[in-house]
């Protein structure tokens, strides 16, 4: 059977990990190549980088990077972050991730998602969404818009209709991160969760708000999400990956406990 | 022990595989990435790894003249392993955007995931099932999961090059073997202990 995936997500800038409530107030929370070797023997079934580097030679850094966790991790990893081009993306697979993500540039220009996926493989290409609460909000027909740069920037764009056009395109999964809820540990937006895993047929990656194991257990039932993502209840050591497996598993979720 | 021998990755321009090669080298074996159809018709043994798709995959190894040195090799009796689109390739059809032909080594097709209800790609990690012995999966218990993202599966012709199964909505073959050609729909290089168990036995497979 199919496990529900539980993945750590890194957040570094220059080379370090960082997390934020909403993308600002960043603390520094170590080594990524040591925290992914971590999350490796405790469990995780992938892990995402996302990188918020802002320096004229980032790509070098992210590449130097990717190459030190491919050579230490035995999971699947993705890595986001400013990929532009073909030859970004092309940069971070050959160093040693299986998978990439998109967003602002995907967002700008939807067509680079079924070039990339034409090119590299759907299974490879995740378009990430950060997704927030349309004001006002209306329950009965909730709306949500696309954002970009961290939630700084708002796009005419609803992020359910978003979703399905991604996935028309050739996106292989949808990360949807929670504006709203990132960083607040208040518990994921399974509103949205289960309104996107609704719309399209590929996996969605449920992100934002995570706060505790029952929040977790939460994206799968409510939410409808083939994985969830959470950062600071790992990195800051509140629980571990096998805590998580555990407690998902005498809930009668699938998960794969190793 | 593992004996020492040359394990030629075949590189044909698809995929990562340098997430292969280390995991070789971990499992013990001494791996070479190339892409000459002399080194792979001389090597010990051969992987053939890659992403991505099927038509492309099939085009750039004819290119490269690699086609007729994997059929060769093959028959020369050289153990062969297949991984995700490479354990596809080892069939004689699919119909992944279009009709092609593959290598041919497994008689049988390669068919789209289409099972309503279904995500595709099916992506993460889920279980074998099917306990036929052989010497690739020594140690490895029914139930053990490994890492699948793909949005195709092989149909092999004869049942019997069914080695083992994975359920997702439907039953397909996730390990396939004929004589000493094997192929998995997964990935034992992001698989953890059970992938690098997988990798050591087909290094010790004489």
């Amino acid at each position: 059977m199919l496990a529900k995936r539980i993945i750590p997500c890194l957040d570094v800038r220059d080379g370090r990990v960082v997390k934020g409530t909403r993308f600002v107030n960043l603390v520094d929370a170590g080594d990524p190549v040591e925290a992914a070797a971590r999350y490796d023997s405790e469990g995780a079934d992938e892990l995402i980088f996302l990188d918020i580097t802002a320096s004229s030679d980032r790509r070098d850094i992210v590449t130097r990077m990717v190459r030190s966790v491919a050579d230490r991790i035995s999971i699947p990893f993705t890595v986001g972050g400013g990929l532009r081009t073909l030859e970004d993306i092309q940069a971070i697979l050959r160093a040693g991730a299986d998978k990439i993500s998109l967003n602002t540039s995907a967002v700008e220009n939807p067509g680079f998602i079924s070039e990339a996926s034409r090119y590299f493989g759907s299974q490879c290409i995740v378009v990430a969404i950060d997704a927030r609460r349309a004001l006002p909000w209306n329950p009965d027909a909730p709306r949500w818009e696309v954002t970009t740069h961290g939630g700084r920037v708002s796009r005419s764009r609803e992020a359910v209709e978003w979703a399905v056009a991604a996935a028309r395109e050739g996106a292989g999964e949808i990360l949807l991160t929670s504006m709203d809820r990132d960083g607040t540990k208040d518990g994921y937006d399974n509103i949205l969760n289960a309104r996107v895993a609704g719309m399209v047929d590929i996996p969605v990656i449920a992100s934002g708000g995570c706060g505790s194991l029952e929040h977790i257990a939460d994206a799968f039932t409510e939410g409808n999400a083939s994985a969830a993502l959470a950062a600071s209840i790992f990195h800051f050591g509140q629980h571990t990956i096998s805590e998580c497996k555990r407690f998902l598993h005498e809930l009668g979720i699938p998960v794969r406990l190793t | 022990m593992t004996p020492i021998t040359e394990t030629v990755i075949v590189d044909y321009g698809m995929g990562n595989l340098r997430s292969v090669e280390k995991a070789l080298e971990h499992a013990g074996g001494r791996p070479l990435i190339s892409g000459d159809p002399e080194r792979v018709r001389n090597a010990d043994r051969l992987i053939l790894p890659g992403v991505g798709a099927f038509g492309d995959a099939m085009k750039n190894l004819k290119q490269k003249g690699l086609d007729g040195a994997l059929r060769q090799a093959v028959r020369g009796g050289t153990p062969l392993l297949g991984l995700c689109l490479g354990l596809q390739l080892l069939f004689t059809r699919s119909e992944e955007f279009g009709s092609h032909e593959g290598l041919d080594l497994i008689p049988g097709s390669v068919l789209r995931i289409n099972e309503p209800g279904l995500r595709v790609p099916h992506v993460g990690w889920n279980q074998v099932e099917g306990s036929r012995p052989n010497p690739l999966l020594e140690g490895i218990a029914e139930g053990s999961y490994f890492y699948f993202v793909h949005s195709f599966y092989v149909q092999p012709d004869d049942p019997a090059d069914v080695l083992r199964w994975t359920s997702y909505g439907f039953r397909f073959c996730s390990i396939a073997c004929r004589e000493k050609v094997w192929g998995a729909q997964f990935h034992p290089e992001k698989s953890q202990e059970a992938g690098k168990r997988l990798l050591r036995n087909f290094l010790t497979i004489l």
